[in-house]
């Protein structure tokens, strides 16, 4: 293991919990992890990953960091604002952890930029705030055989789920077939998000994400986690997988990756 | 009485409950007698022939009814019903 005296002392606390240990920790360190868009939820993501000493994090964001996004996206800073947001995170990150090597891609996901980067990758982190990219990122994982951490917010709830759909598990379409149309559904801007949710929900994703890494504990591959933060509930709702799915069930439709052009963001 | 949870999105048709009562022998009974009391909640869960949106689940107990046998599937007293629509945020706004 060729950790130096500061990593071993940086990461004391988690080394020595025998589900991490030495081996745990190198597991870590080469592990390389692509978060989906560095917002509410790609903040607590890219900051919990880079503190556990994640070797490889990957920002896809194509935005500036604005004043209205400091109320949960803690990646980015008061005089960050103006930056972009991968820029901003990027040089959080290497403050927070200087051994995490941070790759930046200043640009909106799609079906082109996807497919190059995720050989780059071992694991996928969505957390994106749109439809059309969540069907794209599932959709790319597929093709690409890659794990995905799949979460969302809106208003007071979170959904989770682990997307293993190239281990036979369900994918996000097994799930939800269809995204919404537009129109049907607000806006977080207009619909309101709780900045501490996005904090919650996030952090469970990077807790799914190292467990992944580790090869412990149980998955939410073939559940639905759902979190409401009013009531203080946690529930679990079986996922099965969907022997019609256009993209993983028995006689699929989709067989390339395509752009759906879905103009609802919720 | 059927208990139906109420996701954050639909519950200003259910003056802000999270959880309502309802009754019916089958998931489409239940709504129906679910659009009475709060009108216009069909029309958010069901398309315009009446098939539930393919962005909503419903779940009986902890089975999305759509792999038992959705709108047909049989509810009975004491069951829990939970209505998850797909939600999309996580990034800017």
């Amino acid at each position: 293991m060729e950790f130096t005296e500061e990593q071993l002392e940086r990461y004391s606390r988690q080394i020595i919990l025998k589900e991490v240990g030495g081996k745990g920790q190198h597991r870590l360190k080469q592990a390389r992890v692509l978060v989906v868009g560095a917002g509410g939820l790609g903040s607590p993501i890219a900051m919990y990953l880079g503190a556990a000493g994640i070797g490889t994090i990957g920002l896809i964001d194509g935005d500036v960091v604005d004043l209205s996004n400091l109320q949960r996206q803690v990646l980015h800073t008061t005089p960050h604002v103006g930056m972009p947001k991968v820029e901003s995170g990027r040089r959080l990150l290497e403050a927070l952890n200087p051994h995490v090597h941070v790759k930046t891609y200043q640009e909106p996901l799609d079906a082109g930029n996807m497919m190059t980067l995720l050989p780059d990758y071992d694991l996928v982190l969505d957390g994106s705030d749109n439809f059309g990219t969540r069907f794209l990122v599932n959709d790319a994982c597929y093709f690409a055989r890659k794990t995905l951490i799949s979460g969302s917010i809106f208003r007071f709830e979170g959904q989770l789920a682990t997307i293993k759909s190239h281990e036979g598990y369900p994918c996000y379409r097994c799930l939800y077939p269809e995204p919404p149309p537009a129109g049907l559904v607000p806006s977080c801007q207009e619909a309101g998000v709780l900045g501490v949710l996005a904090g919650t929900v996030g952090i469970l994703q990077a807790n799914e994400a190292v467990k992944e890494i580790l090869h412990i504990g149980d998955t939410l591959a073939d559940r639905l986690l759902i979190y409401d933060a009013l009531d203080m509930t946690f529930r679990n709702v079986g996922r099965p997988k969907d022997p019609t799915c256009p993209l993983c069930g028995t006689a699929p439709t989709i067989t390339t990756l395509e752009e759906h052009h879905v103009s609802c963001s919720l | 009485m059927i208990t139906i949870r109420i996701p954050t999105p639909l519950r200003p048709m259910t003056g802000g409950k999270s959880e309502i009562e309802g009754k019916g022998n089958s998931i489409g009974e239940l709504i129906e007698q679910l659009n009475i009391a709060h009108p216009g909640l069909k029309d958010r869960i069901c398309d315009e022939r009446g098939e539930i949106r393919r962005f909503i689940n419903i779940y009986l107990n902890e089975e999305d009814i759509r792999f038992l046998t959705g709108k047909d599937t049989p509810v009975k007293d004491g069951d829990a019903v939970s209505i998850v629509p797909a939600i999309a945020g996580g990034s800017h706004d």
